[in-house]
């Protein structure tokens, strides 16, 4: 306040201290916690006891949803356009599955190194990624997508080949849990990691560095001009939803006791795209809410049309953009934001 | 080794021709076309479906190709590229690669997941040899063709009344409006050559890059590597861009089989680390 | 004799061929009230976007406080204290204006960086941001989203958000352009009644304006400084006068 030398009238001082009330009032009001976050997590839990014929497809949904969110990190906040987020997924997934095969069943440890390696990925290629323009971040990305699913396929002596990993099951969770043969098991814990990243994702997303985040994808030139390190920030950003990434191709690993050289195609790098397309950018819910409609419409799909699903997923996309998905996601803005109704500006 | 340099020259060539229409989209009307190998996918099948179900002659089938690739790139472009323009990248990415979702699948339904292949004409095949180096006529065919095209191009771009229309298009759309120039046909035109120019790619590569409904997946990358390394200020840029990516795919396949594809796409990232705007871009702006 | 905070050495920058900054070589004093002039064209924000690091420069060197910051990154030169604002405004269109002031706030605070801890939970961030926003008039609006708010407004916010990081060399570029009449007097106070350490470089074509304001003036014309000198030399000099009659009458 000290540029502002004469803040001494009453009047002045007293609209003042308003303003501070009401800026505090509606900052905080930005990070309270949303009506469909609980009912998510409640909707999490309720499948659990109501579906347990379906524990399968809702372990994939909880499993993109993390990947998905990660991508929101980057793509929603940072607005950078990834075309090889899948390249973090896939390492996530080879990772767990070695750690498994060769040094330690217990999940959660694998899911850690699993998070770790790929945030170490996140960390080197986030320095690719800094400069030029939204086409050479598509190239860049894309390329270390393609590389990575090269490096897989030429390390047949580790990674399996085309045949892919498997020979190994996950021991119990933390030494307690043992996977059951329905995945009832495997589906409580990949909806607690889902949970946890999120809550995460969630802190960042508020924190000063989400807002940051959002200034460069907003602005750059601007967000430069009120001393935001746009690179520095990116570059963590970067890495944090590597480390996301990872860990939700860790799971699924762990919860099929398989690796499939498939992990790192490059159609799972365009489906996370779309996901997060269908469920709205920027919000971090965007992602779970896209897992869940992306999974059951390619479920459905491939039971109508097991061979030619992807050209209703293309022309979905296409539909999508040309409606113009702003308008297709900002229903989440309608939906009410807390129980009680009434609330000052 | 000379043989190598040959058939690199060859496969860059094409490749040039195939991006070169991405160029265009991208670089000049900053649209974001993944589905361009689409359209080079097109023109095989036109050529493999005229080849073999009715026995028409490989030559015409070239020409065919570029038409109806041409015709598919006019239609989609005035039906739903047109809106996209002005779009975000990010809505061009995901509609382009929805583009190629479909055409895929569409192509697998109709004609079956397998490579194609086609029976080139006799004088077309085989090897000759030029001093003692083995030189496939196929491909001789291939560059002398590309040649053609490479400095007709040029030639279009740089000396025709449609050449700078579609510059003056590019640089100011408003102004060019202004003038009394039609942008969206020269938009719409300009699309449907580039279309056209994949599709006859397409078509002649369906022996050299072989042609199976991945096809638009499987190229994307090294038409963006084209492009991006190219830059596309320039025909010659995105020219010496493929005829490098060509020589250094078929060498690195040809000396270091077991890590081939890494070299180009490592080599892809390093410059577009040191030059993002482009190897031969003008530096600066 | 006060310090230079801010000088040019025959800078240059070009686009193509064209010659948009012609060997400038400025030099601007401590707490001084620089404005710089000239007709539509003549360079003046390029050689703002010079000083700030939005375009490097073909040739010649920017010096803040007797370092060179040629090359050095924006956000840099901001932590400086070199901030700007500009002719067109640059906001965070899904940003309200306390989001967009906070963050400038934050970041000058240097806890921009902490992604653990709410932003809710900054208490002097947003009692500096909701002061700074009351200062300007922008307290009813704070809540909206910055791009349905009308054009005065959020101008005003451009205004605001370079002031949010307190900068001690403020580069504004024809801050009143567009603001409603009745405010513009009062940006005008605001800038006028910055501390006297606080160094400023206007762009305003208004003359009674920058003649009231400034206490030294550059001429820039066709990229080059055509003359220079204090407020009587500028406004008697008959040279400036056809300058700008030549090419605005
Ligand atoms: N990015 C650019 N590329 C090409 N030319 C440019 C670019 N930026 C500015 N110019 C040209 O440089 C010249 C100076 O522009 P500049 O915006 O600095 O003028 P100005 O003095 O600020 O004018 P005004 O009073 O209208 O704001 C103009 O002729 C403009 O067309
Ligand atoms: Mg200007």
């Amino acid at each position: 306040m000290s540029v502002l030398p004469q803040e001494t009238t009453v009047s002045a001082s007293s609209s003042t201290a308003a303003a501070e009330t009401r800026a505090a009032k509606l900052m905080k009001r930005r990070s309270r916690i949303r009506f469909y976050e609980i009912i998510v997590w409640i909707a999490a839990i309720a499948a659990y006891f109501l579906l347990p014929s379906k524990m399968l497809i809702l372990t994939e949904i909880a499993i993109l949803a993390l990947f998905a969110v990660s991508l929101d990190l980057v793509l929603g906040f940072a607005g950078i356009v990834s075309l090889g987020h899948t390249a973090f997924f896939g390492l996530g997934a080879y990772v767990a599955g070695l750690m498994a095969l060769h040094f330690i069943a217990e999940p959660v440890t694998g899911l850690i190194v699993a998070g770790i390696t790929s945030g170490v990925l996140g960390l080197l290629t986030s320095f690719l990624i800094l400069r030029g323009s939204d086409l050479t971040r598509l190239m860049t990305t894309l390329g270390i997508g393609l590389m990575m699913a090269e490096v897989a396929n030429q390390m047949a002596w580790l990674t399996g080949g085309a045949d892919g990993l498997s020979g190994f099951s996950p021991g119990p969770i933390l030494g307690m849990f043992e996977f059951d043969l329905f995945g009832k098991v495997g589906y409580l814990y990949c909806v607690g990691v889902l949970f946890i990243g999120t809550m995460i994702m969630r802190r960042i997303a508020f924190s000063p560095f989400g807002l940051s985040l959002k200034a460069i994808k907003g602005n750059p030139m601007r967000s430069a001009m009120v001393a935001v390190p746009g690179r520095k920030r990116i570059v963590t950003a970067y890495t944090i939803a590597a480390v996301f990434a990872g860990m939700a191709g860790a799971l699924l690993t762990q919860t099929t006791a398989f690796v499939s050289p498939d992990v790192l195609a490059f159609h799972r790098s365009a489906d996370v795209l779309l996901v997060l397309v269908i469920g709205g950018t920027g919000y971090l819910y965007g992602g779970i809410f896209g897992a869940i409609l992306f999974t059951l419409v390619k479920d459905w799909l491939s039971v109508i049309t097991p061979q030619y699903w992807m050209f209703y997923i293309g022309l979905l996309l296409v539909i999508l953009v040309l409606i113009g998905r702003d308008r297709l996601s900002r229903w989440v803005e309608y939906l009410p934001e807390r129980f009680s109704k009434k609330e000052d500006r | 080794m000379l043989t190598i340099l040959f058939d690199g020259i060859a496969y860059g060539m094409l490749l040039f021709i195939l991006a070169c229409g991405l160029t265009v989209t991208l670089g000049l009307m900053n649209f974001i076309n993944l589905a361009h190998g689409a359209f080079a996918m097109a023109g095989g099948y036109v050529t493999v479906v005229m080849m073999n179900r009715y026995g028409i002659s490989f030559y015409w089938c070239l020409p065919a190709a570029f038409i109806v690739s041409a015709l598919i790139g006019l239609v989609l472009e005035r039906t739903l590229y047109q809106w996209l323009y002005q779009a975000s990248h990010l809505d061009q990415v995901l509609f382009s690669i929805g583009i190629v979702f479909m055409a895929i699948a569409a192509t697998d339904y109709f004609m079956g997941g397998q490579q194609q292949l086609i029976n080139l004409p006799p004088e077309l095949s085989g090897r000759m040899d030029v001093f003692g180096v083995g030189i496939g006529r196929y491909r001789l065919f291939t560059i002398i063709i590309c040649a053609v095209l490479a400095v007709a191009l040029q030639l279009i771009l740089s000396k025709t009344r449609f050449g700078s229309r579609l510059r003056a298009a590019v640089d100011d759309r408003r102004v060019a409006m202004g003038l009394g120039i039609n942008v969206p046909l020269v938009f719409a035109l300009t699309f449907a050559f580039g279309s056209g120019l994949a599709g006859l790619g397409g078509a002649m590569g369906a022996e050299i890059l072989g042609l199976d409904p991945n096809f638009p997946l499987k190229f994307m990358i090294y038409f963006l590597i084209v492009v991006s390394v190219g830059g596309t200020s320039t025909v010659s840029g995105p020219f010496l861009a493929a005829l490098l990516l060509g020589i250094a795919d078929v060498a690195g396949k040809y000396y270091v089989p077991a890590i081939g594809p890494f070299v180009i796409y490592a080599l892809m990232i390093v410059m577009l680390i040191v030059r993002p705007n482009g190897l031969f871009s003008r530096g600066g702006r | 004799m006060s310090e230079i905070v801010l000088e040019t050495r025959n800078l240059v920058r070009r686009f193509g061929a064209f010659l948009a900054t012609n060997d400038v070589s400025l030099k601007v004093e401590r707490g001084a009230r620089h404005a710089l002039i000239g007709p539509n064209g003549a360079g003046k924000t390029t050689l703002i976007n010079l000083l700030t690091g939005v375009l490097p420069p073909s040739e010649g060197q920017v010096f803040l406080e007797g370092e060179d910051i040629t090359s050095m990154a924006s956000f840099r030169r901001v932590k400086r204290g070199l901030t700007r604002t500009f002719q067109i405004n640059q906001l965070f269109n899904e940003f309200t204006p306390l989001e967009t002031v906070a963050l400038a706030i934050a970041e000058r605070e240097g806890v921009g960086h902490n992604l653990w801890r709410s932003i809710a939970g900054y208490g002097k961030v947003i009692d500096e941001a909701a002061a700074l926003l009351a200062r300007f008039g922008l307290s009813s609006v704070m809540g909206e989203r910055t791009v349905i708010l009308p054009y005065g407004k959020q101008r005003l916010l451009e205004i605001a958000l370079a002031f949010a990081s307190k900068p001690r060399v403020l580069l504004l570029d024809e801050p009143a352009a567009g603001v409603p009449e009745d405010e513009r007097h009062e940006v005008l106070q605001i800038v006028a009644d910055l501390p006297a350490d606080v160094t400023v470089l206007l762009i305003e074509h208004d003359m009674d304006l920058v003649f009231s304001f400034a206490n030294r003036i550059s001429v820039l014309v066709a990229g080059a400084v055509f003359v220079e000198g204090t407020v009587a030399e500028i406004s008697t000099d008959p040279r400036v006068k056809a300058v700008y009659l030549g090419e605005n009458a």
